[in-house]
């Protein structure tokens, strides 16, 4: 006998549907004579779409995603990349993209669909260099913005800094209509704005719904579900998307629909998984344990903010504050500043700041414990994981540490990654179900 | 009651026979290739010793690197359990257990309960395990023993700058060109191990008492500079190897126990 009734999700098929959508529509724009970019999942994805309906972008990190879980071409795309000279230690999301560059192989069939421009920002520094090298390469235009004006708590109240950001923007938008040579139009720049902060608001509501117990959605699920996010935050077809799945998700709570059957232990995971193995979390089914998410699935993408009540809880969106957007500055500002306050931008300017998101998830969520990925493929998002197990330990909470590289199955160990699930579980008290 | 506790390890398969929370015997053989049939030929063995029958024994429990594939073994346990459990048993003010072995060093808290609170282990690295002692004794051209014993006759304090195992032993390389003496160069690896395991101690936090547990415990060297890095005493037991199995067998006690009174 089970302790929850489980079923699959409704809308998964779509899910599927429009993701396979996305990387075709890419791979055809020039058939039908449109604009292909490419750029980083942290890029101001809202302003190439002032170019018209007809503009297709490639994210770097969700396509070097799907590499990687296609073990196979992965390796192929790692050993091409490394055969040009580069590092091995290098961003594995890079040298995925990279290899798929310049085996002129695409993850989806044909060659590599060369993109008309880049377009990024300054986030981390491998991901300013990688479309340099991808821009040099494929001798394309590209435009970078610098974003190192603080976490936002030290931003919001100066708004000089976020007009620096809006002024590079600016500029991107001269940049486009050069190397496009199209008219920019601010109506559909102001509409991808508002598709952001629609979709971004709504997957931090849907995340949300896991502090109910049991929890409606497991991270691997929601791995194929924040992706929208990752591919283009701004696009209208995806923010519907995020809001049928969150009426979805909200029946699956009324409903007390659980993502796994037996949850009797509730965890959290940090950094991107090692993709080419996420049977790491059904393993973990077999004890009865579930992750719930992680800052990374919940504030890569999830537009947060405090609710009256002191919880965590989806930003209220300039619409739904009746806040007008009509011009192209109020459009970039908007853009900006909403951007700027994701929880995901935030630690890179100070490990602690994560600690205490990580904390206020670990509390609202109702954990037990904590898994942390020591991702040796992403320097940005493991920078400080140890101060932040630190952090996690002194407050009580059992963590456990596993090596490994979100794109490189030559770093992931996966039979001493499931002996240290096997040993964490012990100390949690679990038993496998099976044996139980 | 009889309950076995086999430590299948990455390079030693040990076996505890418990009968009635005393230990009637232990054994000890190479893993091979085959530890499932290194399993039961060791088994076969210890039985034999101490005139026992397959049919005598209530249960058995598997731990260490090959415990899936130990036949027979009604509970599965690892070693950061196993070790807690059989270290807390020699001593029961034990709260730092420390466990060296062939492939694998480990730090584990444990509370007063003797429950295990956090543990760390060594990642994709040999440079804390019994691995790299051998790599280094071989490089030296020294047995285990001797590297032990030559390193407790240096005082010099020799930096080990490697983090890899690899890298070591081109160090040691260069040390011996450097026309350093043998001596200096043993405790120089012990000095490295015992400071790679010291790091996974502060992760975990390091609470005495502190018991060393493992093959590698029989290493008088590396007990040495362990002792001299923590600045407290270590305490080694008298079979450090046979911990993991001691341990084992002590969980199937106890589960047999719970399920009889459940």
């Amino acid at each position: 006998m089970t302790k929850y009734k489980t079923e699959p999700l409704k809308c998964w098929p779509k899910a599927k549907e429009l993701r396979d959508k996305y990387y075709k529509d890419y791979a055809t724009a020039h058939e039908r004579g449109g604009i292909r970019w490419t750029g980083g999942a942290w890029s101001f994805d809202a302003i190439p779409y002032g170019l018209g309906d007809d503009v297709y972008p490639l994210t770097g990190e969700p396509y070097a995603a799907s590499i990687a879980f296609n073990r196979e071409f992965s390796l192929e795309c790692l050993e091409a990349t490394e055969a040009k000279g580069w590092a091995r230690d290098l961003c594995s999301y890079m040298r995925n993209y990279w290899g798929s560059m310049y085996l002129n192989k695409f993850n989806f069939g044909g060659p590599y669909p060369r993109p008309t421009f880049a377009f990024q920002d300054h986030i981390c520094c491998s991901h300013a260099k990688w479309y340099q090298v991808v821009s040099d390469y494929e001798k394309i235009p590209y435009f970078n913005i610098d974003v190192s004006v603080g976490p936002y708590h030290t931003v919001k109240d100066q708004p000089h800094k976020i007009q620096y950001i809006v002024d590079q923007m600016h500029q991107s938008i001269e940049f486009l209509e050069k190397v496009t040579g199209r008219e920019y139009n601010d109506d559909k720049l102001i509409e991808a704005v508002k598709n952001d902060c629609r979709s971004t608001s709504t997957w931090a509501e849907i995340c949300a719904m896991n502090k109910n117990i049991p929890a409606p959605l497991e991270e691997k699920t929601m791995y194929s579900l924040y992706v929208f996010g990752t591919l283009s935050k701004a696009k209208k077809e995806f923010a519907d998307f995020y809001e049928e799945l969150r009426d979805e998700v909200q029946d699956r709570v009324d409903r007390g629909i659980a993502a796994i059957e037996d949850e009797r232990c509730r965890l959290m995971s940090d950094t991107q998984p090692p993709w080419g193995f996420l049977k790491v979390f059904r393993y973990l089914e077999g004890f009865g344990a579930i992750s719930v998410g992680s800052l990374y699935t919940f504030g890569l993408i999830g537009a947060w903010e405090d609710k009256p009540d002191g919880s965590w809880g989806a930003r209220t969106t300039p619409m739904q504050k009746g806040q007008a957007i009509n011009t192209r500055d109020e459009a970039l500002y908007t853009l900006a500043e909403w951007t700027l306050a994701r929880p995901e931008w935030q630690h890179f300017y100070n490990p602690n700041l994560k600690t205490e998101m990580m904390l206020r998830i670990a509390k609202e969520w109702k954990l037990d414990g904590v898994m942390l990925h020591m991702n040796r493929g992403c320097e940005g998002l493991s920078c400080g994981i140890m101060e932040n197990r630190l952090g996690l330990v002194e407050a009580g909470l059992p963590v456990m540490t596993f090596e490994g590289n979100m794109g490189d199955e030559r770093e992931f160990d996966v039979g001493r990654t499931m002996a240290r699930i096997d040993a964490f579980m012990e100390t949690l008290e679990l038993q496998p179900l099976t044996t139980a | 009651m009889i309950t076995v506790g086999i430590d299948a390890g990455a390079k030693n398969i040990k076996i505890t026979f418990l009968k009635d929370g005393e230990v009637i015997a232990t054994g000890i053989s190479p893993s091979g290739f085959d530890q499932n049939a290194a399993s039961e030929a060791l088994m076969n063995e210890t039985l034999a010793k101490v005139g026992l029958t397959h049919s005598d024994v209530d249960v058995i429990c598997s731990t260490g690197a090959g415990r899936k594939v130990v036949p027979g073994a009604k509970h599965v346990l690892t070693e950061v359990s196993a070790m807690a459990r059989g270290s807390l048993f020699l001593r029961p003010d034990v709260r730092t257990v420390i466990d060296v072995g062939a492939e694998e060093g480990r730090a584990i808290r444990c509370n007063e309960a003797g429950k295990v609170e956090d543990f760390a282990v060594n990642e994709k690295c040999a440079a804390g395990s019994g691995a790299f002692t051998e790599a280094m004794a071989r490089a030296l051209e020294v047995s285990l023993e001797e590297l032990g014993k030559l390193s407790l006759t240096s005082s010099a304090s020799v930096p080990m700058n490697a983090q890899c195992a690899v890298f070591a032993e081109s160090e040691v390389i260069s040390l011996l060109h450097a026309s350093t003496p043998k001596q200096d160069i043993a405790k120089a690896i012990h000095d490295a191990i015992a400071s790679r395991i010291m790091s996974m101690c502060r992760r975990v936090g390091i609470n005495p008492a502190i018991m060393l547990v493992g093959g590698v415990a029989r290493n008088v060297g590396f007990v040495q500079s362990l002792r001299t890095a923590m600045e407290e005493e270590v305490f080694v037991p008298d079979n450090p190897e046979f911990v993991g199995s001691l341990g084992a067998a002590l969980i199937a006690a106890d589960r047999e126990v719970e399920t009889a009174t459940a």
